[in-house]
C-alpha cells in the first residue's frame, strides 16, 4: 500500500537560507508521528511544505496520492500561534463553521442551502468532540488558551479531515490541558492519520508511535529508540531528558 | 437644529444632500467594517487619495470626475493589492508613494485644465450640498454592487479578513477576494468622496465601524450598526453646519472623532472595570463583555 504522506529527497530555502536538505520521509495512514527539533531546525516549514503553504525548490512531495494544494481539503490544521487578532469580532461557531469552507465546493447552490442545518449539525459535533460545545457562543477574545486550542482542534476537524496536523498545539498552555489534548488526540488517532510538531520529545514520546528528528535534515526513530544519545546528537549538544508518567 | 429642518422640508438640494449621506453610510458601515477588522486603514487611505489622479485626469479630459474617481480607484486598488500581496518587504513604502503620486499627477491635471474653475477643495474635502440628483442613482447603482458581492461572498470575506492562512488551505483563493475586497473598498470611496471630500473619507470609513466594534462582537452587527451611526453622524454633521454655515465635510468628521474618542474612553474604562471584577471575585459571574 502506498504511504499516506510521502516527501523524497525535498530541499527547501528562504532567500539564501536553507532550511531543510534532501528531507525524505513516509507516513502510512492511520499512523500518529511527533515532529521534533531544535528551534529554527525546520520543523514548521516541514510542515508548511506538506500542507501546500510553501512549494520545496526540490524534491516531491504527495498527499493522498495527490499534490499538497490538491490534498488539503482532507487535511486539518491547528496552528501554532493563531493567526488573527484575538479582539476580531466572532463567536467560537462562526470560527469552527469556516473549517466547513470547501467541503461544499462541489455542491451545487440548492444542495447547500439543503445542508446548512447539517452544517451546523457538523459544527457541534466538532465542538462536542473537543469538549467546547458549552462555549459555542462564546467571544474568540474571551477564551483561555486551552480553550482557544479546542476551538482550532474542532476547526480541523469539522471537515472530516483525512489527516491531522498540528504545530506545537499546546505551546502555550499548562501542562494539564497538554495531557487533556494528547488524550484527545490518541482518540480521534482511530480514524485519522496525526502528525504533530512538538519541543517535548519525552512528553510526546508517551503518545506517538514514531518520531522524526528534523535539524536542517530528518532522522526517524521509534519512540522506544529514542534515548539521551539519539537527543544530543539531533540538538546538537547537552540536553537533559526528564521522564514523563502518564 | 429648526432651521435645518424647516430647510430640508423647502429645499430639494438638502433633500438630496440627505439621501446622499444616507447611501454613502451604506457602503460606509458595510465595508468600513472590512477595512477595521482587517486593519487595512493605511491602504484604504492609499486608495483613497490616489483618486485625485482620476478624477484630474476625468477634468481634463471632459469627463464626470465621479467616473474618473472610479476608474482611478480601482486601478489603485488593484495596484496596491497587488503590491501587498507580491511585494512584502517594501509595501508602505509603495503604497504610500503610489499614494502621494496619485495626488501629484490629479493636481497636475487640474491645474492645467483649459478655463477649468474647480474647486480642488470640493474634490479634497467634499460638498455635500452640491451634488446633484442624478448622481444619487450612480450612488445606488454602487450600494446594489458593494451588497450584491458582499451577500454572495461574505463566508469568503469572513475567511479572508479572519485567517488568510487558513483560509488558504481550504482552498479560498485568498489573492482572487483580497484584491476583490480592496475594489469594494474603492467603490465605497467614490460613495464617500461625495460626502466628505477625498482627504476626510478615511475616517468616514473607519470610524463609525470602530465605535460599533466597541459594543458587538459579530462583524454582521457591527456592519448593521455602523451603517445606521454613519447615517446619523453624516445627517447630524449636515445639521449642525447648516445654521452657523460651517463646510460639512469637516463638521460630520468632527462630530465622527468626538462620537470615536468618547467611546474609545468608554470602553477602555469599562474593560477596565470588568478586569478588576474579574480579579477581585475570580469564581464569580463576571465574564468579559460580548
Amino acid at each position: 500500500m502506498k504511504p499516506l504522506i510521502e516527501l523524497q529527497a525535498v530541499d527547501f530555502a528562504y532567500a539564501n537560507t536553507r532550511v531543510l536538505s534532501g528531507i525524505d520521509l513516509q507516513v502510512e495512514d492511520g499512523e500518529f508521528i511527533g515532529i521534533v527539533g531544535p528551534n529554527a531546525g525546520g520543523k514548521s516549514t516541514l510542515l508548511k511544505l506538506i500542507l501546500g503553504l510553501l512549494t520545496p525548490q526540490s524534491g516531491s512531495i504527495r498527499v493522498l496520492g495527490r499534490t499538497p494544494r490538491q490534498a488539503s481539503r482532507q487535511i486539518g490544521y491547528v496552528p501554532q500561534y493563531p493567526s488573527f487578532p484575538r479582539d476580531f469580532p466572532i463567536s467560537v461557531e462562526q470560527v469552527v463553521q469556516l473549517g466547513l469552507l470547501g467541503a461544499g465546493a462541489q455542491r451545487g447552490v440548492l444542495n447547500r442551502l439543503w445542508h446548512t442545518g447539517s452544517a451546523r449539525d457538523d459544527v457541534y459535533r466538532a465542538l462536542d468532540e473537543v469538549e467546547a460545545g458549552a462555549i459555542a457562543k462564546r467571544q474568540i477574545g474571551s477564551l483561555s488558551g486551552g480553550q482557544l486550542q479546542r476551538v482550532l482542534l474542532a476547526r480541523a476537524l469539522v471537515g472530516r479531515p483525512r489527516v491531522l496536523i498540528l504545530d506545537e498545539p499546546t505551546a502555550n498552555i499548562d501542562q494539564r490541558v497538554e495531557s487533556e489534548i494528547f488524550d484527545l488526540l490518541n482518540q480521534l488517532n482511530a480514524r485519522m492519520t496525526i502528525l504533530v510538531v512538538s519541543h517535548d520529545v519525552a512528553f510526546i514520546s508517551g503518545y506517538v508511535g514514531r518520531v522524526a528528528c528534523v535539524n536542517r535534515t530528518l532522522v526517524c526513530h521509534r519512540t522506544d529508540a529514542i534515548d539521551g544519545r539519539v537527543i544530543q546528537e539531533l540538538y546538537g549538544e547537552h540536553v537533559r531528558m526528564v521522564a514523563h508518567r502518564h | 437644529m429648526h432651521a435645518f429642518f424647516d430647510a430640508l422640508a423647502e429645499h430639494s438640494f438638502l433633500q438630496t444632500a440627505v439621501v446622499a449621506a444616507l447611501l454613502a453610510s451604506i457602503g460606509c458601515g458595510v465595508i468600513g467594517s472590512y477595512v477595521v477588522v482587517k486593519r487595512i486603514a493605511f491602504i484604504a487611505g492609499g486608495i483613497a487619495h490616489s483618486v485625485l489622479g482620476g478624477m484630474g485626469a476625468a477634468v481634463y479630459f471632459g469627463f464626470d470626475p465621479l467616473h474618473g474617481a472610479l476608474i482611478a480607484a480601482v486601478i489603485a486598488a488593484l495596484l496596491i493589492g497587488w503590491v501587498r500581496l507580491h511585494w512584502h518587504t517594501q509595501e508602505d513604502t509603495l503604497i504610500g508613494a503610489l499614494w502621494a503620486i496619485g495626488m501629484a499627477v490629479g493636481v497636475l491635471f487640474i491645474a492645467k485644465s483649459p478655463g477649468y474653475q474647480a474647486d480642488l477643495m470640493s474634490f479634497l474635502f467634499g460638498n455635500i450640498l452640491l451634488v446633484p440628483p442624478q448622481s444619487l442613482w450612480f450612488m445606488v447603482a454602487l450600494d446594489v454592487v458593494l451588497l450584491l458581492f458582499v451577500g454572495a461572498f461574505h463566508r469568503q470575506f469572513l475567511a479572508v479578513v479572519f485567517d488568510e492562512e487558513f483560509a488558504r488551505l481550504r482552498g479560498v483563493p485568498v489573492g482572487f477576494f483580497y484584491l476583490l475586497l480592496l475594489v469594494l473598498v474603492a467603490v465605497t470611496v467614490v460613495l464617500l468622496i461625495q460626502v466628505v471630500g477625498l482627504i476626510l473619507v478615511l475616517a468616514l470609513l473607519t470610524l463609525p465601524a470602530a465605535v460599533a466594534g466597541h459594543y458587538v462582537h459579530s462583524l454582521g452587527r457591527m456592519m448593521l450598526i455602523a451603517t445606521v451611526l454613519g447615517g446619523v453622524l453624516s445627517v447630524s454633521g449636515l445639521a449642525l453646519s447648516y445654521q452657523p454655515d460651517l463646510p460639512v465635510g469637516p463638521t460630520i468628521i468632527l462630530l465622527a472623532g468626538a462620537v470615536y474618542v468618547a467611546s474609545a474612553l468608554f470602553s477602555q474604562w469599562r474593560d477596565h472595570r470588568l478586569r478588576t471584577r474579574i480579579v477581585d471575585d475570580p469564581a464569580g459571574e463576571a465574564k468579559p463583555h460580548g
